[in-house]
């Protein structure tokens, strides 16, 4: 019997719900990790795992990645913040903002994307975690600026068929590729347009809100920008403005349909000065023929008087057939659909402040095994 | 040898044992914060992450009092310590967003 998991990250800690495969009544629970703000989780089922994990920040006392095995009944809390920048960087962790398990072939490996922008590597489940060098050490970093976020690594988008390729977003960077593992990238923005600069197409400084792709199809990418809508057919190294028919080009949730690589869903914002919902109304759009065109998924969604909008990653599918999309709003309400966005219900409303929501299909049948990879006693 | 008391507070018990006050003697003679700090580290090291940044500062909603005066008025982890001094971690009123 299959069921489907949604973790929910709040400005107020983590909550999950749980419904049968229907997704049609939701039970939830939480918080776990009361209290702190969760930019980022991710769900880790490699080697029989069923592993979430949590960038959990106190604006008091730090951020670190926390892991459960099971479901939340128990977190490990790292005795010792388990994410540091080294001592000759001179900088310090402020947020988490993504976590990316890493190849199935290689189980222990994961990567998390941070503020100030720069990327973790851990090789050993999570017991230890590295910078990745290449790019905390790039060249155009001292230029790289802020933005309402903070100068945030929020996207980690690995190629599923070349290991040693990866592209990460950087906001206000933009979006950098690595060929080599990460000892090398470049930056990869010919094409996006920065409004915000007087040089309106340089090589780096855009703004990318976030950038996906289809498992399938790798080397094309999508990306939803302060400011513009873009595909990457080669890999980066060229975009295309797709942002035809959508009320504002302007957003932040960008993601991807588990089973057409041509279908994307994103959740436009009137501009980035007034920041709600395009004309009061709340409305997901969907292309599906990789940005040709856009059609507006209403169903359900309030059409009048809303202001309600979505950040970068609190957005997400399931793998089911037909896919559940899913998404959390700033003012604490959380949208499903069991049909691909055809409908929407609420699923649960009066959360916090939603920052990232991701969903997992559970066997439950299945038991998840401990793997026994981490360090720390259990809090 | 001084020995100073940190008063810990209920957020980082769970990285000190449980306990609301420890002791610690410091060797190191005078005595400032930093080394006090470093004696209170070895008694409950989870606590160093979450008072100090990676690269060793006080976070920005984190106040340490020494005494009434918070740190930050007088001189920061160089503010001399005297012996039998209690040493207060506060989260600042800043926080909690």
């Amino acid at each position: 019997m299959k069921s489907v998991r949604l973790l929910v990250g709040t400005t107020k800690g983590v909550f999950f719900l749980r419904a049968p495969a229907a997704r049609t009544a939701w039970q939830v629970e939480g918080p776990h990790l009361a209290g702190r703000a969760i930019y980022s989780l991710a769900h880790d089922g490699r080697a029989g795992r069923q592993r979430v994990w949590a960038g959990a920040a106190s604006m008091h006392w730090g951020a670190v990645l926390v892991p459960t095995d099971d479901w939340g009944r128990t977190w490990d809390e790292p005795p010792e913040a388990n994410v540091k920048f080294p001592a000759d960087s001179g900088l310090a962790l402020k947020q988490i903002w993504q976590i990316e398990p890493g190849p199935d072939d290689e189980p222990d490996t994961l990567y998390c994307g941070v503020d100030p922008a720069a990327l973790f590597r851990t090789s050993d489940g999570g017991k230890t975690w590295e910078v990745v060098r290449g790019l905390l050490d790039h060249p155009h970093r001292e230029r790289w600026q802020p933005g309402g976020g903070g100068l945030c690594l929020h996207t980690i988008v690995r190629d599923p068929g070349k290991a040693d390729r990866m592209w990460v977003a950087i906001s206000s960077g933009g979006v950098y590729r690595t060929t080599d593992g990460g000892r090398t990238w470049s930056a990869r923005n010919a094409g996006i347009r920065a409004e915000f600069m007087p040089e309106k197409y340089p090589d780096f400084g855009q703004c990318v809100h976030k950038v996906v792709h289809h498992p399938t199809r790798p080397g094309r990418l999508f990306a939803q920008n302060h400011w513009g809508l873009y595909r990457s057919d080669d890999a980066g190294d060229s975009w295309q403005d797709i942002a035809r028919g959508v009320p504002s080009d302007f957003g932040f949730a960008m993601t991807m349909h588990p089973h057409e690589p041509d279908t994307v869903y994103i959740i436009p914002i009137q501009s980035d000065m007034v920041r709600v919902a395009p004309e009061e109304k709340l409305r997901v759009y969907r292309t599906r023929n990789g940005g040709g065109s856009w059609e507006a998924l209403t169903r359900g969604l309030p059409q009048r008087r809303a202001y309600d909008i979505v950040l970068r990653d609190a957005m997400t599918t399931d793998s089911l057939d037909p896919a559940g999309v899913y998404f959390g709003t700033r003012n604490g309400r959380l949208y499903a659909s069991n049909d691909s966005g055809g409908s929407w219900r609420v699923a649960i409303d009066g959360l916090p402040s939603i920052t990232c929501v991701r969903a997992v299909v559970v066997d439950d049948r299945k038991p998840a095994r401990r793997t026994g990879a981490r360090r720390s006693a259990r809090r | 040898m001084t020995r100073v008391v940190f008063l810990i507070p209920t957020p980082l018990r769970p990285f000190a044992d449980g306990r609301s006050r420890i002791e610690v003697d410091v060797a190191k003679d005078p005595p400032a914060l930093a080394d006090a700090l470093e004696a209170l580290w070895d008694a409950a090291p989870g606590v160093r992450d979450r008072v100090l940044t990676e690269q060793g500062e006080v976070r920005p909603h984190v106040n340490v009092f020494v005494g009434a005066e918070s740190c930050r008025w007088t001189g920061g982890q160089a503010t001399p310590i005297a012996d039998g001094a209690e040493i207060a971690i506060f989260p600042a009123i800043s926080g909690g967003l």
